[in-house]
C-alpha cells in the first residue's frame, strides 16, 4: 500500500537548514493499523503530510499503492488525497457554516460526483458512524466527539486506500475519546488501512504496529500480534 | 460538452454557496464603492454622449454634409487671361450646375443685405437673403407649424413674401406666432409665412440663421437690380459623392470663366464634412477622455473588491487547507473567490447603473435652457455605454478577484492546516 524508500525531508528557514525526515524507509501493507509515536519535533508530523500527499519529499521515492507519487504536480497530489487518503486532524477541521451533511459531501464535491448522488453517500456514512439524526446541524451545534465522527464520516466518504489520522482523540474526552477509538477498531476490522498519529496509549494498543521516530529516524518498528 | 460545463458551473456554484456571505457589511460597503466607480463612469460617458448628440446636432443646424460656394480670384494666368482676375457669379449658375452634375442634388443661389425690418414703430436690422426654394431643405429652416418657406409660385410670381427666424420674429412682433402678418422692408410690404422652428446651430458663415429673414430670390433681384449671387450652396447626393461634386463643381465653372481648374483659388468651397468630422472626433475624444475618468474610478472601487478578497482569503487560510487536504484542486479553489469578487461587482454594478438611469431621467425633464444647454445637450444613456459599462466591470471583477484567488491556491495545505 505505502512503500517510502529513502526519504528525505529538508526545510531551508533563511539560511538555516533542517533536516525533519533522514533516509525513511517505511513500507505499510494493506489493512494495517499503524500508529506512528515520537515525541515533538520528531519529525511524525512531517512524516504524517509526506504519507497524506500534502507535501514532497526532498528526495527518495514514495509509492502509493504501485504508483510513485513523489514527483506529481498539486493538482495530481489534490486528485490522489481526495481518491485515496481520508484525512482525520486532531482539530477536526471541519468547514464552520457548512452542515454536517456538507462537510462529509465536500471530498465528493472535488471528486465532481453529481448533486444527488453526492448527498446520498454522505447521508449514509453519517449514518455508518451514528450521526443520521444530525446531518443538518452546524459543527458549533455538535460535541467534540460528534465532530469527531462528522470528520471520520467525510475521510471515509471516497473509500480511501488509507485513513490518516492525526491525533484523533487529543481534543476529546476520555469517553468521546473511547468511542472514537472503539469506532477506528471496527473500521480496522472492517478491512480499512489506518496510519495514526497519537500519544494515546488507548490508540496505540488497537494498532497492529506500532512505528517509533525520534529525530527525523525511524528508532523502533514493532508489530503486535492480532 | 455542455453537460461538461453545467457540472462545473454547478460545482462552483455550490463552492460559492457555502463560502460567500460572511461579513455582510464588509461586502455591502464594497458593493457601495463599486456602484460608485459604475455611477461615475456611467454619467461620465452620459454625459459625453449628450454632448456628442448636442455637438453632432449643432454643426448639422447649418445643414448636413452641405457645401457653400464663393468666388474667388485666379492665382494662375490661363487661356490667356492673367491673374488676380475676380470671378463673379451670374444668376443662373446654379441651373448650370445642377443640370451637368449628376453628383449635385440640390442647389441655391444666395444673395444678401442687411436691411432694416419694420413692423409699425419699431424697425430691427437685420440680413435678408434671397434664396431659392431648395434653400430651406439645403440650410435646414424648418417651419413652425402653420408656416411654410418660399415655394416655386413665390419665385415664378416675385412674391413679396419673407420667412423669418425665430428670434428676429420675436424681437419684431414679440410673438412667433404672426404667420400671414405684414412687415416692411424699403417701404416694400412683406407677408410673413414662415417662422423656423428653434435649432441648435455650431457653424455658420453669416451670422446666425434666427436673426436673420430669407425672401424669395427672384424678389430679391427685382429689388435690388445690382445684386450679384454672394455665394451657392449645394447638397451631394450622397457623403461619396461630395468629393466629385466639388471637382466637378471646379471643372464647370473653370469652364465657364475661363480659370485653370486646377487653380483652387478660383473659387472657394466650404465643405461642411470636414467640420463635422472635426467636432464628431472631438465629441469622441471628450467622451473617450470621461470614460476614462470614470473607469479610473472603478479602478478604485476594483481595488476596494481585491482589497476584501485577499483579507477573505487570509481569513479563510485553513479552511482553503482543509479543501486542499481534501482533494480541492487549484480551480476549485480559485473559482469561488473569483466568482464572489465578480458578484460583488456584478451588485455594485447594476446598483451604480440604476442610479445613473435615475438621475438621467431626473435631468431629462428638468426645463434647461441657453447656450451651455445647447451645448452640452443631456446626459444620454445608450446601448454601446452599457455595453462599455459591463466589458469594464467584467474585467474589474475579473482581476479583483483573480489575484486573491490565485493567493489561496499557492496557500500550502500543509502549512495552513496548522494556521490559526
Amino acid at each position: 500500500m505505502i512503500e517510502m524508500t529513502g526519504i528525505r525531508k529538508v526545510y531551508r528557514t533563511g539560511r538555516m537548514e533542517v533536516e525533519a525526515l533522514r533516509d525513511v524507509d517505511l513500507a505499510i501493507g494493506n489493512n494495517e493499523y499503524v500508529s506512528i509515536v515520537g515525541p515533538s519535533g520528531s519529525g511524525k508530523s512531517t512524516l504524517m503530510n509526506l504519507i497524506g500527499c500534502l507535501d514532497t519529499p526532498s528526495s527518495g521515492t514514495y509509492k502509493l499503492s504501485g504508483e510513485n507519487v513523489a514527483g506529481l504536480d498539486r493538482n495530481q497530489l489534490a486528485e490522489v488525497r481526495n481518491k485515496r487518503i481520508g484525512f482525520v486532524f486532531q482539530s477536526f477541521n471541519l468547514l464552520p457554516y457548512a452542515s454536517a451533511l456538507e462537510n462529509v459531501a465536500l471530498p465528493l464535491l472535488f471528486a465532481g460526483v453529481p448533486d444527488k448522488k453526492r448527498n446520498q453517500r454522505a447521508k449514509e456514512m453519517l449514518e455508518r458512524v451514528g450521526l443520521g439524526d444530525r446531518m443538518d446541524h452546524k459543527p458549533t451545534e455538535l460535541s467534540g466527539g460528534q465532530m469527531q465522527r462528522v470528520a471520520i464520516a467525510r475521510a471515509l466518504v471516497n473509500h480511501p486506500a488509507i485513513v490518516l489520522a492525526d491525533e484523533p482523540t487529543g481534543n476529546l474526552d476520555s469517553a468521546s475519546g473511547h468511542a472514537i477509538a472503539d469506532l477506528f477498531g471496527e473500521l480496522h476490522a472492517g478491512g480499512q488501512t489506518i496510519v495514526m498519529i497519537t500519544h494515546d496509549h488507548t490508540l496505540a494498543r488497537i494498532a497492529s504496529r506500532s512505528v517509533h521516530i525520534r529525530d527525523g529516524e525511524i528508532v523502533e518498528d514493532s508489530r503486535v500480534a492480532a | 460538452m455542455f453537460s461538461l460545463v453545467k457540472s462545473e458551473l454547478a460545482l462552483v456554484w455550490s463552492l460559492f454557496r457555502q463560502d460567500a456571505g460572511h461579513n455582510r457589511k464588509r461586502m455591502l460597503l464594497t458593493v457601495v464603492a463599486i456602484g460608485w466607480g459604475t455611477l461615475s463612469i456611467v454619467m461620465l460617458l452620459s454625459f459625453g454622449e449628450g454632448m456628442k448628440r448636442a455637438f453632432h446636432k449643432g454643426t448639422r443646424g447649418m445643414g448636413e454634409n452641405i457645401g457653400v460656394l464663393w468666388p474667388g480670384s485666379t492665382t494662375r494666368a490661363y487661356a490667356g487671361l492673367g491673374s488676380g482676375r475676380s470671378i463673379s457669379f451670374q444668376d443662373h449658375d446654379g441651373e448650370m450646375l445642377i443640370s451637368r452634375i449628376p453628383s449635385l442634388a440640390a442647389i441655391s443661389r444666395e444673395y444678401s443685405r442687411r436691411r432694416g425690418l419694420t413692423v409699425g414703430a419699431k424697425t430691427v436690422n437685420a440680413r435678408v437673403r434671397g434664396v431659392d426654394p431648395s434653400f430651406g431643405a439645403i440650410r435646414n429652416h424648418v417651419p413652425q407649424s402653420g408656416g411654410r418657406f418660399i415655394n416655386e409660385e413665390d419665385m415664378r410670381q416675385k412674391r413679396r413674401v419673407i420667412f423669418l427666424g425665430e428670434e428676429l420674429a420675436q424681437d419684431l412682433f414679440a410673438s412667433q406666432k404672426v404667420v400671414g402678418r405684414e412687415l416692411s422692408i424699403n417701404q416694400s410690404v412683406f407677408t410673413v409665412i414662415g417662422v423656423a422652428q428653434k435649432k441648435a446651430m455650431m457653424g455658420m458663415y453669416s451670422g446666425p440663421d434666427k436673426t436673420q429673414a430669407a425672401i424669395p430670390a427672384t424678389t430679391f433681384r427685382s429689388m435690388y437690380t445690382d445684386a450679384k449671387v454672394g455665394n451657392f450652396i449645394y447638397l451631394p447626393v450622397s457623403l461619396q459623392t461630395a468629393d466629385l461634386a466639388k471637382a466637378e463643381i471646379y471643372r464647370v465653372l473653370a469652364a465657364k470663366y475661363r480659370f485653370d481648374p486646377e487653380d483652387r483659388r478660383a473659387l472657394s468651397i466650404w465643405d461642411t464634412r470636414e467640420n463635422q468630422r472635426i467636432t464628431d472626433n472631438i465629441a469622441l475624444g471628450i467622451q473617450i477622455f470621461l470614460g476614462i475618468i470614470g473607469a479610473l474610478t472603478l479602478f478604485v472601487g476594483g481595488m476596494g473588491v481585491a482589497n476584501i478578497m485577499y483579507a477573505v482569503v487570509k481569513e479563510r487560510t485553513r479552511e482553503i487547507g482543509i479543501k486542499m487536504a481534501l482533494g480541492a484542486k487549484a480551480r476549485q479553489v480559485m473559482a469561488p473567490f473569483v466568482l464572489e469578487s465578480m458578484v460583488i461587482t456584478g451588485a455594485g454594478g447594476a446598483l451604480g447603473t440604476l442610479v445613473s438611469l435615475s438621475i438621467i431621467t431626473v435631468i431629462a425633464l428638468l426645463p434647461l435652457e441657453g447656450e451651455v444647454a445647447d451645448l452640452m445637450g443631456r446626459p444620454t444613456f445608450s446601448p454601446a455605454i452599457a455595453i462599455a459599462t459591463s466589458l469594464i466591470l467584467g474585467a474589474v471583477g475579473m482581476f479583483a478577484g483573480y489575484f486573491p484567488a490565485r493567493h489561496a491556491a499557492s496557500i500550502n495545505p500543509a502549512e495552513s492546516l496548522r494556521y490559526e
